[in-house]
C-alpha cells in the first residue's frame, strides 16, 4: 500500500481528477438540494496549487464547471470557504463593505499535536495506532454532544489525511449560526485549559455537568488500554512525576512509595485512585466524588479543539476527498459505526487507488465495448472499483440523511401552505 | 400604509382601553400606543422619558448597576418622572400608559441612526432589567406569559425525568430536589451565555434553564426584538406616529401645524443625546446587536419619508447631545482676557487646560485644538472681538504674519460664531463628542486627556497639577474601567478640594460653571438653563415640569427654531 511518492502528484492528480473523484456526490452535498438560489455558486473554494501556490475565491456555477476547472488546475489541496453574498469569483467588482459571508457548515478539527504533552509515543506530525485512540475516543466524546446535546444531525466526521479529524455539521440551522455561537459551542466543548506553562489543565467543580459525566464515561472504556497499556502513563519515575504535578503534594509521599512498590501502570493507577480518593473524603464531605482522579483522565484523554477554525464564518476548512500532500492519503469520511475500527494506517493513498485503476483499466480495455462508453460512466464505475467505494458509500450515506430531513422540511413547509 | 400630508389633522380615533390594559408595572413594548393624544402631551411624554433614560445612563456611569445606592435612585427618578416601576402600587394605570407611549415617541425620535439607535437600546435595557429585578417572584410567571414569549415552562414529569441533570448543570440551583422551581424549555442558541459556561442542562438543541437564570435571555430576546423594530419598516413606528392625533390642530390652519412640528422636533433635540460614558467598553459586545440590526436605515420609515417636513427636522437630532449645550450664555462679556491664564489652571477640565498651555508655549494650535478651545472660549462667554483678540495676539508671537491671520484663521473665528457662511452657531464641544470624534495624532493637543493620554502621561500631567498620589490613582483606576468623565469629575474634586462634584459630568463648559460656582461662592456667573438637569442637589436649577410652563418655553424656543427652518415648510397640503 505505501511508498507514496511526492513528486508523482501531479500525474496522479490527473487521474485523480479525472478518474476518481465522486464529483456528482460532491456536488449533491455542497448543492444542498438546490433549495436556495446560488448557494453553490456563492460558495468559495480555494485551490493551493503546485510549488505552494494558493489561490482564494474560486466559486463555480456548477458541477460540470467545478470538474473542468478542478482538471485544468490540479490542486494539490482544496479547501472549502463560506457561502457568500455574491460569487466569490467577483468579489472585487462587489462595493466595498458588501461583500459578506453569510452562511457555513460547523467544522471542528481536531489535531494530535496539541496532545503532545500527554503523548509518549510520538510527537508533532507523527501518529501511530498507540496515540491514534485519542480520535478516537475525540470523536465518540464530541459527536455524542453534537447529537444530543446540541441536537445537530447532520455530523461528517472525515480523516484529515495525515494527523487528525474534522467534522463538518451541516444541519440547515447550524450553517446560518453566528460567530459567537459557534464560539460558545467550542467553549461548551472545552475542558482542556491552559498551554505549555500551565501543569494542570483540568479543574472539575462541586457541580458535574452531564456532558462532562458523559464524557468521563466514554473515556472510562477506553483508558486502562490506551492510557494504562498502550501509552503506558505510570511506567516510570519519569513519566509518573508528569502525574503527580496534577495532584495535591500532600499526598505525593504516599504515592511515590505505592508506585515503586507496584509492577505496572494497572497497578499504580489503583493505588491512586485509592488514595486519591481518600484525600478527597477527608478534606471535604461525602459530597465529593472522584475528582482528581477524573481530573487525571480528562487531561490524558479529552478532546482538544482549536476554536479559530469553528468560530469564523468565513474560515477555510480542507475539503473531503482532498488529497494529503505530504502523505498521498485521501481525506475520507469515517463512518461514525466504525469508529473504533478505523485505521487511518489503511485509508488509501492517492498512488494505491491509481495503481488500482490502472489494473481495472487494462483489463477493460481488453472488452471492446467500453470504447463506446462516455468518460461519465467510466468514472461512475470507476471509483467503485478501487478501495475509495467504501468511503464514497458513507459519504452518501450522509447525504441520503441530508436528503430525507430536506423532503421532511419541505412537506411540513407545504403542509403548512394548505392549511390556509 | 396611506399616509397624507395632512396627517397631524388625519383623525384615528381609536377606542381608549383604560382597563386591563396595563397588567403590569413593566413591558416589553410589543403592541403601539392606539389611543388620542394631545400635541402637548406628546411633547412632554417626550421629554420626561428623554429625562429618565438620561437618568438611566448617567446612574449607570455613576454606580455600579444593581446595587442598593443604584437601584433606590434609579426607583426615585422613575417615581418622580412618574413612570411605572414597582407592581402592586395603587393608581397605577397612568404611570404604565406614560411609560408605554412615551417609549413609542421616542422610538420615532431614535431610530435616525446607528448611534442614537444603540444608545436607546441600551438605555431601555437597564431600565427594563431594573423593573424585572424589582418584580416579586410570582409575579415572574404571570409576566412571561402575558408577553407573548416563547418560553415553556416543562410540566412536571418532563421535570422529573432530568431534575438530576438539571440540577448537577445549574450553578443557580443548590440542593438535589427541584421542588417547585419553574424550568423554561428554550432554544439552545438563545441560552448563549448559559451554555457557553456550561451552566445549564443542553438536550437535543434545548436549554432547560431555571427561572432565575431567564432574566438575562429575556434582555437579550428584548434587545432583539428593539432593534430588530428601530432599524427595519416596522409597522409599529409608522402606526405610532399616525396614532398621534391633535384635536386642537384640526381646525387650524397648515401654518399652526408646522409650528407645532418644530416645536416637538426642537424639544426632542434638545433633550436627546449621544451615546453614554464608557461606550468602548460596550462597544465589542453590542457588536453583534450592531450587525444583526438591519442595515436598513430610517430612510425606510414610512411616516417620516411620507412627511418631507418632519425629516430634516429629525435629522438634526443624530447631531445634538444632552440638557445644556451651553451655546446661549448669559455671561457673554463678563470674563475678560487676562483672566484665562489663572481660570485656565482653576476652573478648566484638564482638555482645556492642556489646550491652553499648548496654545501659549507654541503659538499655535491645529484645527482640532481650534475648534474644540475656541469653541469652549465662546461658551464661557468671550465674544466674538475678544476670541480674534485672543487668538491673533497669540499667533502673532509665533511669528504669524497679521495679514495672514486676518486672512486665513479670522474667517473661521468669525464662521463658528455664527457671522459667516450658513451662519450656524457652533455649539461647544460635548465631552461625548471629544471623546468619541476626531481623536487627536502627533502634534495634536485636542480630544480628552483621559481617554486619548497614555496613561504615564497622563501620570505625568496630573502630578504637573499638583494632585496627590491618592487621587492620582483613582483617577487611573477609572480610566483603565474606561469611565473617562468619572475620571474628570474626581479631578473636579482633587483641585477644589470637595467630596462630591455634585453634578455628572457631561460638557467641559459645564465643568467651567460648577467650578467657578463653587470658587465664587454661588453666585452664578450664568443664567439658569431652562432645561431640567440629572436628580442632583442643585437647588439653583428650575424644574420646569407642568404644561405650562413647558408651553411657555416652547414659545420662547419657537422663536429660535423657527428661523431659518421655514425653508423646510414648503406648500402644505
Amino acid at each position: 500500500m505505501e511508498t507514496f511518492d511526492p513528486t508523482e502528484l501531479p500525474e496522479l492528480l490527473k487521474l485523480y481528477y479525472r478518474r476518481l473523484f465522486p464529483y456528482s456526490q460532491y456536488y449533491r452535498w455542497l448543492n444542498y438540494g438546490g433549495v436556495i438560489k446560488n448557494y453553490f455558486q456563492h460558495r468559495e473554494f480555494s485551490f493551493t496549487l503546485k510549488d505552494d501556490i494558493y489561490i482564494r475565491y474560486q466559486s463555480f456555477n456548477n458541477q460540470s464547471d467545478l470538474e473542468k476547472e478542478m482538471q485544468k488546475m490540479n490542486p494539490y489541496k482544496i479547501d472549502i470557504g463560506a457561502v457568500y453574498s455574491h460569487r466569490p469569483n467577483q468579489h472585487n467588482t462587489v462595493k466595498l463593505g458588501a461583500f459578506q459571508a453569510q452562511e457555513k457548515e460547523l467544522v471542528f478539527d481536531i489535531d494530535m499535536t496539541d496532545y503532545d504533552d500527554v503523548r509518549r509515543c510520538r510527537s508533532s506530525a507523527d501518529i501511530c495506532p498507540k496515540c491514534w485512540t485519542l480520535m478516537t475516543m475525540a470523536i465518540r466524546i464530541i459527536d455524542r454532544a453534537l447529537k444530543e446535546d446540541f441536537g445537530f444531525k447532520h455530523r461528517l466526521w472525515v480523516y484529515s489525511g495525515r494527523r487528525g479529524v474534522h467534522c463538518w455539521v451541516c444541519d440547515e440551522s447550524v450553517r446560518k449560526l453566528s460567530s459567537a455561537v459557534r464560539s460558545g459551542i467550542v467553549e461548551y466543548l472545552s475542558l482542556v485549559k491552559g498551554g505549555q506553562d500551565v501543569k494542570k489543565k483540568v479543574h472539575l467543580s462541586e457541580k458535574i455537568h452531564p456532558f462532562i459525566r458523559k464524557s468521563i464515561n466514554i473515556i472510562k472504556k477506553y483508558f486502562e488500554e490506551y492510557a494504562l497499556v498502550n501509552q503506558d502513563i505510570l511506567e516510570n519515575k519519569e513519566s509518573w512525576d508528569k502525574i503527580l504535578a496534577l495532584v495535591p503534594e500532600t499526598i505525593h509521599d504516599e504515592l511515590q512509595q505505592s508506585f515503586q512498590k507496584s509492577h505496572n501502570s494497572l497497578q499504580r493507577w489503583e493505588h491512586l485512585k485509592k488514595v486519591a480518593s481518600r484525600y478527597q473524603n477527608n478534606i471535604k464531605n461525602d459530597k465529593y466524588g472522584p475528582w482528581l482522579e477524573w481530573e487525571i483522565m480528562l487531561q490524558y484523554c479529552f478532546p482538544r479543539l482549536d476554536i479559530n477554525v469553528s468560530k469564523g464564518i468565513n474560515h477555510l476548512l480542507k475539503s473531503p476527498f482532498s488529497v494529503h500532500p505530504k502523505t498521498g492519503r485521501i481525506s475520507v469520511p469515517i463512518d461514525l459505526q466504525k469508529v473504533d475500527q478505523f485505521d487511518p494506517f489503511t485509508v488509501p493513498t492517492i498512488s494505491f487507488i491509481c495503481r488500482e485503476l490502472d489494473a481495472i483499466s487494462t483489463n477493460e480495455e481488453e472488452k471492446e465495448e467500453n470504447e463506446a462508453e462516455s468518460d461519465v460512466k467510466h468514472r461512475t464505475r470507476d471509483y467503485k472499483k478501487t478501495s475509495l467505494a467504501p468511503y464514497v458509500k458513507v459519504f452518501e450515506h450522509f447525504l441520503e440523511n441530508l436528503d430525507k430531513s430536506r423532503k421532511g422540511e419541505l412537506l411540513k413547509k407545504s403542509d403548512l401552505q394548505k392549511d390556509f | 400604509m396611506e399616509f397624507s400630508g395632512r396627517k397631524w389633522r388625519k383623525l384615528r380615533l381609536a377606542g381608549d382601553q383604560r382597563n386591563a390594559s396595563y397588567p403590569h408595572c413593566l413591558q416589553f413594548y410589543l403592541q403601539p400606543p392606539s389611543e388620542n393624544i394631545s400635541l402637548i402631551e406628546f411633547e412632554n411624554l417626550a421629554i420626561d422619558r428623554v429625562k429618565l433614560l438620561k437618568s438611566v445612563e448617567n446612574l449607570g456611569v455613576s454606580y455600579v448597576k444593581g446595587t442598593e445606592q443604584y437601584q433606590s435612585k434609579l426607583e426615585s427618578e422613575l417615581r418622580k418622572l412618574k413612570f411605572s416601576y414597582r407592581e402592586n402600587l395603587e393608581d397605577e394605570y397612568e404611570p404604565r400608559r406614560r411609560d408605554h407611549i412615551s417609549h413609542f415617541i421616542l422610538r420615532l425620535a431614535y431610530c435616525q441612526s446607528e448611534e442614537l439607535r444603540r444608545w436607546f437600546i441600551q438605555q431601555e435595557m437597564d431600565l427594563l432589567r431594573f423593573r424585572f429585578s424589582i418584580l416579586p417572584k410570582d409575579k415572574i410567571q404571570d409576566f412571561l406569559k402575558d408577553s407573548q414569549l416563547q418560553f415553556e415552562a416543562i410540566s412536571d414529569e418532563e421535570k422529573t425525568l432530568r431534575e438530576q441533570e438539571i440540577v448537577a448543570s445549574s450553578p443557580s440551583l443548590s440542593g438535589l430536589k427541584l421542588g417547585f422551581e419553574s424550568i423554561y424549555k428554550i432554544p439552545f442558541a438563545d441560552a448563549l451565555d448559559l451554555f457557553r459556561g456550561r451552566k445549564v442542562y443542553l438536550e437535543d438543541g434545548f436549554a432547560y434553564v431555571p427561572l432565575k437564570d431567564i432574566v438575562a435571555i429575556i434582555l437579550n430576546e428584548f434587545r432583539a426584538k428593539l432593534s430588530k423594530a428601530l432599524a427595519g419598516r416596522s409597522p409599529t413606528v409608522w402606526r405610532t406616529a399616525r396614532s398621534i392625533t391633535t384635536p386642537t390642530v384640526r381646525s387650524s390652519s397648515p401654518r399652526m401645524s408646522a409650528h407645532h412640528m418644530v416645536a416637538i422636533v426642537g424639544f426632542l433635540k434638545r433633550y436627546t443625546t449621544h451615546t453614554g460614558c464608557g461606550w468602548n467598553s460596550l462597544y465589542s459586545h453590542r457588536e453583534e446587536v450592531a450587525k444583526s440590526a438591519s442595515v436598513l436605515t430610517a430612510r425606510s420609515l414610512p411616516a417620516v419619508q411620507s412627511d418631507e417636513r418632519l425629516q430634516p427636522l429629525l435629522n438634526h437630532l443624530s447631531h445634538s447631545y444632552t440638557g445644556q449645550d451651553y451655546s446661549t450664555q448669559g455671561n457673554v462679556g463678563k470674563i475678560s482676557l487676562d483672566q484665562i491664564d489663572l481660570l485656565s489652571t482653576k476652573s478648566f477640565p484638564p482638555c482645556m487646560r492642556q489646550l491652553h498651555k499648548a496654545l501659549r508655549e507654541n503659538h499655535h494650535l491645529r484645527h482640532g485644538g481650534r475648534m474644540q478651545y475656541g469653541l469652549f472660549l465662546k461658551g464661557i462667554g468671550l465674544t466674538l472681538e475678544q476670541a480674534l483678540q485672543f487668538w491673533k495676539q497669540e499667533f502673532i508671537k509665533g511669528k504669524m504674519d497679521p495679514d495672514k491671520f486676518d486672512k486665513g484663521y479670522s474667517y473661521n473665528i468669525r464662521h463658528s460664531f455664527g457671522k459667516e457662511g450658513k451662519r450656524t452657531d457652533y455649539t461647544p464641544f460635548s465631552c461625548l463628542k471629544i471623546i468619541l470624534s476626531n481623536p487627536p495624532s502627533q502634534g495634536d493637543y485636542h480630544g480628552c486627556p483621559f481617554r486619548h493620554s497614555d496613561p504615564e502621561l497622563l501620570k505625568q500631567k496630573l502630578q504637573s497639577y499638583k494632585i496627590s498620589p491618592g487621587g492620582i490613582s483613582q483617577i487611573l483606576d477609572l480610566v483603565k474601567g474606561t469611565h473617562y468623565q468619572v475620571a474628570c469629575q474626581k479631578y473636579f474634586e482633587m483641585i477644589h478640594n470637595v467630596d462630591d462634584c455634585g453634578f455628572s459630568l457631561n460638557h467641559p463648559n459645564q465643568f467651567f460653571c460648577e467650578s467657578q460656582r463653587i470658587l465664587n461662592g454661588g453666585k452664578d456667573i450664568k443664567k439658569e438653563p431652562i432645561q431640567p438637569e440629572t436628580p442632583q442637589p442643585k437647588p439653583s436649577v428650575q424644574k420646569t415640569k407642568d404644561a405650562s410652563s413647558a408651553l411657555a418655553s416652547l414659545n420662547s424656543s419657537l422663536e429660535m427654531d423657527m428661523e431659518g427652518l421655514e425653508d423646510y415648510f414648503s406648500e402644505d397640503s
